[in-house]
């Protein structure tokens, strides 16, 4: 089953057509790599398979559903981890997570398990996020995606600020997504390391897809 | 969509009462512009008598600027506004939480702005349930605008001078009838001031129907 597919897809940020005709088929199972220069258009291309841009021209459906008709029912089904973390300053790690677990209506049970295969420690479980550093922010933003156990995975730059181990660990969940049947699309600039997870590349520039490779492993 | 509702008013009185925001900053701010209102006036005390209602709204607008400038921050400093989209909180359900949490914040001002007025103004209450229902259905009727407007302005660059241009001209019908139903709870002017509590109820109810309705498409990204 196709999981993403586009067809001459436009996204605008502002009046600036970000993606200008992109297509794109993404199948089940598949660990997409997405490359490119800054502001070649990756962040657009998660975002609008986020369901969180417009499709302004071309034909779009993710998971099953018209980009340009059902939108909310795309949001809930993908895990979006951004530039940003989404996380409130003045709340600790565990109402974080079970905020954003209940606000998606998932199972607060599983903010535990998620918090340990992230590595948080249980001394942080407590901890205002805002006396948090960079890398463990974004351990606990990655934790938000894993309580939603979504279909279909988009990290924009999942290593970004992370310690080694940190990066074994966002490894490790792609791998095991992958396995368990979901999909995911990736941007990383760590080329070397994401190119071992991904079963395909895909090369963007000048918000168009330049370049298709399957099997890079 | 109430449960969600609730769920988002619940997680910012939560970030209020961590941040003691409105305690140390909002609460000591009302009282400083009550307190230079009364050094402005003292002097011709009739004046400040007849003045007393429309000053206390005055600056309850003050303060609704602050506490709507706050609530919005809280969900575009790093991108939980987005969040909540992607997580499928109804638009409306994040409009009526976060109005609901901007309004009890204001309420409780408020309150402390009554006693101010009775010890800094020396004003006596003739009519504590028009006092009391006109702060609640004004109060409303203020978080909704603020709270539609606080995400109207999100992505504007200055945001933060852009709202009180917004909202101040939009609020005045609140200031007029606010401070006409005081009047009468003060007992400083002869008004029906119920009548005037009908006014501010449309407001409300105007702004809530609008709010839930629009911030929707106010939360979305272009």
């Amino acid at each position: 089953m196709s999981i993403v597919r586009l067809r001459a897809a436009v996204a605008l940020i502002g009046r600036f057509p970000a993606l200008a005709g992109v297509d794109l088929d993404v199948d089940g199972g598949e660990v997409v790599l997405v490359q490119g220069p800054n502001g070649a258009g990756k962040s657009t291309l998660l975002r609008l398979c986020a369901g969180l841009l417009r499709l302004e021209s071309g034909e779009g459906e993710i998971l099953g559903h018209d980009l340009a008709t059902d939108r909310p029912l795309i949001r809930r089904s993908v895990g979006l981890l951004g530039h940003d973390t989404a996380l409130y300053d003045d709340l600790t790690v565990r109402e974080n997570l079970d905020f954003w677990a209940r606000a998606s209506r998932v199972d607060v049970a599983g903010v535990g398990a998620a918090m340990d295969r992230l590595g948080v420690p249980s001394r942080l479980h407590d901890v205002g996020v805002g006396l948090l550093s960079a890398g463990q922010r974004r351990r606990v933003a990655l934790a938000a995606v894993v309580v939603r156990r979504p279909q279909l995975w988009l990290l924009d730059e999942p290593h970004a600020g992370l310690d080694p181990s940190g990066r074994d660990l966002v490894d490790r969940l792609v791998v095991d997504a992958a396995a368990a049947g979901a999909t995911v699309l990736l941007s990383s600039h760590e080329v070397g390391r994401t190119l071992e997870l991904a079963t395909r590349r895909v090369t963007v520039a000048g918000g168009t897809i330049t370049g298709d490779v399957s099997d890079v492993r | 969509m109430f449960a969600d509702a609730l769920l988002v008013a619940a997680k910012d009185l939560r970030i209020e009462w961590r941040s003691r925001v409105t305690a140390s900053q909002v609460v000591p701010f009302a009282f400083l512009v009550l307190v230079l209102f009364g050094f402005a006036l003292d002097a011709n005390r009739p004046v400040l008598d007849a003045a007393t209602g429309g000053l206390f709204w005055i600056a309850v607008l003050f303060v609704a600027i602050v506490a709507v400038q706050r609530s919005t921050a809280i969900e575009t400093t790093d991108g939980a506004r987005r969040a909540l989209l992607l997580a499928g909180v109804e638009p409306a359900a994040v409009f009526l939480g976060k109005t609901a949490a901007v309004a009890l914040q204001l309420l409780v001002v408020e309150a402390v702005m009554v006693g101010g007025i009775v010890v800094l103004y020396d004003a006596s209450i003739e009519s504590i349930g028009l006092l009391a229902a006109t702060c609640v259905v004004a109060t409303v009727g203020i978080a909704a605008a603020g709270t539609l407007l606080g995400a109207l302005v999100a992505g504007v660059r200055a945001r933060e001078t852009v709202l009180p241009i917004l909202l101040l001209p939009v609020l005045a019908p609140v200031l007029i009838g606010a401070t006409r139903a005081f009047d009468d709870a003060l007992g400083t002017v002869a008004v029906d001031g119920w009548a005037w509590l009908g006014l501010l109820a449309g407001f409300g109810a105007i702004n809530i129907v609008l709010g839930a309705l629009a911030y929707g498409v106010l939360l979305e990204e272009t």
